[in-house]
């Protein structure tokens, strides 16, 4: 930790919560004036590298002091822009810096199979932009900041997403209904923001917690608390506000489908429980209530129904995309055992499952590169013809599932321990249920890849076609972060525990 | 007594040489290995003071594991499990599947792991690990059948498992401590999870389908290895958590008595095998069940001498298998022609298993039996004798005489390969050498076996070689020769053109007076009708689902926003309500 707080320059260091959120955003402006799509991308491979830097950095500074607060252009808060760090954000923004270095590395070779060359300088545009929205979401420390943050992360978003056209029309369809229904989202966590302004008079979440711990609550917050809920839970894709997300994830573009399975929700769900936990209290009484009446109820549906939709899918990247709804259900699980273990293992589940759905959604991504598949049956024979890329699937798939010796085993402990502590036996068996749920769409995929012979035409079987090695290093890295995690639990484990003590604060 | 090696235990040369011969494609190589494994794993067996030693513990994500836990109980479970693999080594010598031979070694080093597991934890890891492997020993005989019933296998026992690990995080919650002993009771939810699970493995009455179902498809070699480790765990899991459990009393012996029926009229000779070994497990589950140090006595050294015979009666007919290409018992006969030395063996293991005196099942037996009448359980005395009869019939008579006497089929085939009759070799000899007596003032081999049970003492003071025991013992065989004899002399001369099994099997049918047929029948329909009464909720219950979920489904059809947006305000609604209830 000392030697991460300790090797960014001063001068950087003491400016790296702001420009971890600027340089993605000049860096958009200059990409979008890149002649070609890999200078592009070499400059959005360059930011993205920047962006883990300083992210490392930032994690070794809120090591070593425990909040690093940023007031932009030296306006102090409440009248200034804060931008504030603590144990709980600090690893949401080191997963976004690490796998936005490695989705972008596999970007180049998928990127210049799925979208025209013209345009390719643009798309990477756009995913700055996306990719420092999210960061700022992530960091903001006003409500209002959030929701800009919120905004400018989804407007680039939808347009990354109906960029999959190339491939598959649908993705304008999928694009438009994310729009509107990420629009209807955005405008109920504005009333909310909205509405706690009116309440407390600041927009700032510190002073906002400060003020309304020091109040009470009223009518006002209750509603304002809905609104949020409401908002952040349809972005973080709680049931049954997902239906944005199958098609979505469907018919984007690969890398764009691997980033945002790995980072959108999770932001978002970060985000929830900064509004949740920290400004409203889990002691107040309506919001207890809701976490065994709401959160705990939304997410074990989504656990069972989202799991069985996943069963019956026919589109591969379908299939995970309902399986990404049970996971948030495992997470909004989590959060909704209102105590520091519940909470920490929905956070650790939240990075392990970026670890598995990263590695699962490349995987998916260099079959189509290579084979143009995209359907359940289509997968017949991949294991025999493109040996690497389908164990990495295997190992991210059975960490999916939460087979012992991968990471899916830790964060399900973790959840079923801390539901024992709780006394939900239920919630148990609905982890039970579930995971067996999960095996049986894996075993469909992974049947599929390994028991089946490859596809011949006209008497010729497919030959064996390994991936491009930007596609695989990525991919073959987060398949081992799966079982490497699983061994060396500590670190993750203690940035969970840390992220929902310092949330919790000793309550 | 090497120190440095207190700590490994035998488990891991035998994965671990299991795990090399998966990446080697030279088939000796893997051959040497799967015979130098377990020696070495011997070695470090002989290595560990006998006394009692608990090694190998080791701490992972807060949990301490034990391995290498080595006592009474473990002990003898150990040693045989050890035995077990080097026969199948030897058995499987002239095999080139680089599959199988893998296979095969990590099942029995995932065996051994689980018997010297001090934690339910390790104990759940090897658990899984047995299913696992094993699963690759049926798959291996490359038939869309066999494939089915390795899928049914792998679905049974990953369940056990599951259930075994749900039941450990349970009794773990309760009383704060993963330790695998006897502080398990069925009374409470978690420990009657893992005696269920344990119950799957074990093949309880109503949980033994997929033994019949699976290892009769297995390989050749495959069913060898398949009938030593799974279910002899499953009877150490229970000895170690629930010994003296009354529940156990009576299944054990549902257990011995059932399979009989089913045996006897079934055609598959390693079907047969299968249901004996059933009826086998039932002695020992009674034995648990009784619970008293003679008891598990009795259980253990069944446990042990049945490893072997098992084995060796598994090893002929998969001799005859390889040889003749089946082992229908309407198809096979006459094979002591051709095949003389394995028609030997195949009889030392057919009187072993039914306890002739001079045998190993026979020392063990009696331990079981005298425990149970000591305890006053007279009517399940009753029905281990009855079922100690039945497997006279069916194993003892029925799998020699139709493989190697009865009508000659006319296979002349070449005597089983050297290999192989070493393999038998082996086993014959210690099925021999463990039921010798004390003679002439020398101590017998059974003594070596009495000497490797939990309690020593009580076995070397339990009187084996008494005149009642032996005389007892012959009595009952006698009688069951001479019924069936009889039995056969009765039909054998107006129907001798026509052919024989048939009318043996008529014969045996009208000697259990219907009842066989009558309850074979029953159990079918039974059967069947629960099995349409499953297929008719799954073709429903699956149709709904599918209509439900599926991409075209009512659940996952794209949905047009607007109406989101109203699943948005009712959700904002709930919300709202949440918080207006509240106190």
């Amino acid at each position: 930790m000392d030697m991460l707080a300790s090797f960014l320059p001063a001068g950087v260091a003491h400016h790296a919560p702001v420009l971890i959120v600027v340089v993605p955003l000049i860096a958009a402006a200059v990409a979008a004036f890149m002649p070609r799509g890999v200078m592009a991308w070499s400059v959005a491979l360059a930011t993205s590298v920047i962006v883990a830097i300083l992210a490392f950095g930032l994690l070794g500074q809120v090591g070593a002091h425990g909040v690093v607060s940023y007031d932009v252009g030296g306006w102090a808060p409440p009248h200034g822009i804060e931008i504030r760090l603590d144990r709980l954000n600090v690893p949401i923004l080191l997963l976004l810096g690490v796998l936005g270095v490695l989705s972008l590395i596999y970007a180049l070779p998928s990127v210049a199979d799925e979208i025209a060359k013209k345009q390719q300088a643009l798309f990477y545009s756009a995913f700055l932009v996306c990719f420092s929205g999210l960061i700022g979401v992530t960091i903001a420390g006003d409500a209002f900041n959030v929701f800009v943050f919120l905004e400018i992360s989804s407007i680039a978003t939808y347009t990354i997403i109906a960029m999959g056209v190339g491939k598959d029309r649908r993705a304008l369809t999928a694009s438009y209904n994310y729009l509107v229904l990420g629009t209807i989202g955005a405008t109920f966590f504005v009333i909310g923001v909205g509405f706690l302004y009116m309440a407390t008079g600041t927009l700032n979440m510190a002073d906002m917690a400060a003020v309304l711990e020091q109040n009470g609550h009223n009518r006002v917050t209750q509603a304002a608390f809905a609104f949020i809920v409401v908002g952040l839970g349809l972005k973080a894709a709680m049931f049954p506000l997902h239906v944005w997300l199958p098609n979505a994830y469907a018919f984007a573009p690969n890398f764009v489908t691997a980033f945002l399975a790995s980072t959108a929700t999770k932001v978002a769900f970060y985000a929830l429980v900064r509004f949740v936990f920290s400004i409203f209290h889990p002691d107040v009484a309506f919001v207890s209530m809701s976490f065994t009446w709401l959160f705990a109820v939304v997410g074990v549906i989504a656990m069972m129904v989202a799991s069985v939709q996943a069963v019956f899918q026919t589109d591969a990247r379908r299939l995970l995309a309902y399986s990404s709804v049970a996971q948030v259900g495992y997470m909004m699980l989590g959060l909704g055992m209102g105590t520091a273990a519940g909470l920490s293992a929905g956070l650790l589940h939240l990075m392990n499952h970026a670890l598995m759905k990263g590695a699962l959604f490349m995987a998916l991504g260099a079959f189509a590169l290579n084979f143009g598949v995209r359907r359940v049956k289509d997968l017949a024979g991949l294991g025999k013809t493109m040996p690497a890329s389908a164990m990495a699937f295997t190992v991210a798939g059975l960490s999916l599932v939460g087979v012992p010796l991968t990471v899916g085993f830790t964060s399900k402990w973790y959840l079923v321990t801390a539901a024992l502590e709780r006394g939900w036996w239920w919630a148990v068996a609905a982890l039970m249920i579930s995971s067996l749920l999960a095996l049986a769409y894996v075993a469909r995929l992974l049947a599929a890849i390994w028991m089946e012979n490859p596809p011949s035409h006209h008497g010729e079987v497919a030959q064996r076609r390994l991936a491009p090695w930007m596609v695989l290093v990525p991919m073959l890295i987060l398949a081992a972060a799966n079982v490497y995690f699983f061994f060396h639990a500590d670190p993750l484990v203690g940035l969970a525990q840390a992220a929902a003590d310092a949330v919790m604060g000793g309550r | 007594m090497i120190e440095a090696f207190y700590d490994v235990s035998p488990a891991w040369p035998v994965i671990i040489g299991g795990l090399i011969a998966a990446a080697i494609p030279h088939h000796l190589v893997r051959k040497g290995l799967a015979l130098l494994a377990p020696i070495l794993a011997g070695l470090l067996w002989f290595n560990v003071p006998s006394g009692g030693h608990v090694g190998g513990v080791f701490e992972l994500g807060g949990f301490v594991l034990e391995t290498f836990r080595f006592d009474g109980l473990s002990r003898i479970w150990g040693l045989i499990f050890i035995i077990a693999a080097f026969i199948n080594g030897l058995y499987g010598f002239h095999e080139k599947d680089r599959v199988a031979d893998a296979a095969g070694l990590i099942y029995a080093g995932a065996g051994l792991g689980a018997v010297f597991s001090g934690d339910l934890l390790s104990l759940f890891f090897f658990w899984e690990l047995t299913a696992i492997s094993s699963v690759f020993l049926i798959w291996g005989s490359k038939t869309q059948a066999a494939f089915k019933a390795g899928l049914r296998y792998l679905a049974i026992h990953v369940l056990s498992g599951v259930m075994l690990l749900a039941g450990a995080v349970i009794h773990a919650s309760e009383t704060g401590s993963w330790a695998f002993d006897n502080s398990l009771s069925v009374d409470t939810l978690g420990g009657l999870l893992i005696f269920l699970a344990f119950g799957i493995k074990c093949a309880f009455p109503f949980m033994h389908n997929w033994l019949q179902d699976a290892y009769p498809k297995a390989t050749v070699t495959g069913a060898v290895v398949l009938s030593a480790f799974t279910t002899k765990l499953a009877v150490y899991a229970l000895a170690r958590g629930y010994a003296g459990t009354d529940i156990l009393i009576w299944i054990g012996a549902i257990m011995t008595a059932f399979p009989v029926f089913f045996a006897v009229v079934e055609n598959d000779l390693r079907k047969v095998l299968s249901y004996s070994l059933n009826n086998q497990l039932g002695f020992m589950v009674v034995g648990v069940g009784v619970g008293t140090e003679l008891a598990i006595n009795g259980a253990a050294a069944h446990a042990f001498v049945h490893i072997i015979y098992k084995a060796l009666l598994f090893m002929s007919m998969g001799a005859v298998l390889h040889r003749v290409g089946t082992v229908k018992a309407s198809e096979l006969g006459g094979l002591f022609k051709s095949m003389p030395v394995t028609a030997v063996f195949c009889i030392i293991g057919g009187a072993a298993i039914s306890a002739f005196p001079l045998f190993s099942g026979f020392v063990a037996k009696a331990m079981t039996l005298a425990a149970v009448a000591h305890e006053h359980h007279y009517l399940v005395w009753l029905i281990l004798l009855f079922a100690s009869a039945g497997v006279l019939e069916h194993s003892g008579i029925k799998i020699p005489y139709f493989a190697f006497f009865s009508h000659d089929r006319g296979h002349r085939v070449r005597e089983a390969p050297a290999n192989m009759l070493m393999a038998m070799g082996v086993a014959a000899l210690l099925c021999l050498y463990l039921g010798w007596p004390d003679m002439f003032g020398i101590p017998g081999g059974y003594r070596a076996l009495y000497n490797l049970t939990p309690y020593p003492e009580v076995a070397n003071a339990y009187p084996m070689w008494t005149f009642d025991h032996v005389v007892g013992q012959m009595q009952l065989l006698m009688a069951a020769l001479f019924a069936f004899a009889f039995l056969v002399r009765m039909k054998w001369y107006p129907d001798e053109k026509r052919s024989v099994n048939l009318d043996f099997d008529w014969v045996y049918r009208r000697a259990f007076d219907g009842l066989a047929r009558w309850g074979f029948a029953m159990f079918g329909r039974l059967w069947s009708s629960i099995g349409n009464l499953l297929d008719g909720v799954r073709t429903r219950l699956g149709g709904r689902l599918f209509q439900t979920f599926s991409p075209m489904g009512a659940l996952s059809r794209d949905i047009p926003s607007g109406l989101l947006a109203i699943w948005t305000s009712a959700l904002l609604a709930i919300v709202l309500l949440i918080a207006y209830l509240a106190p």
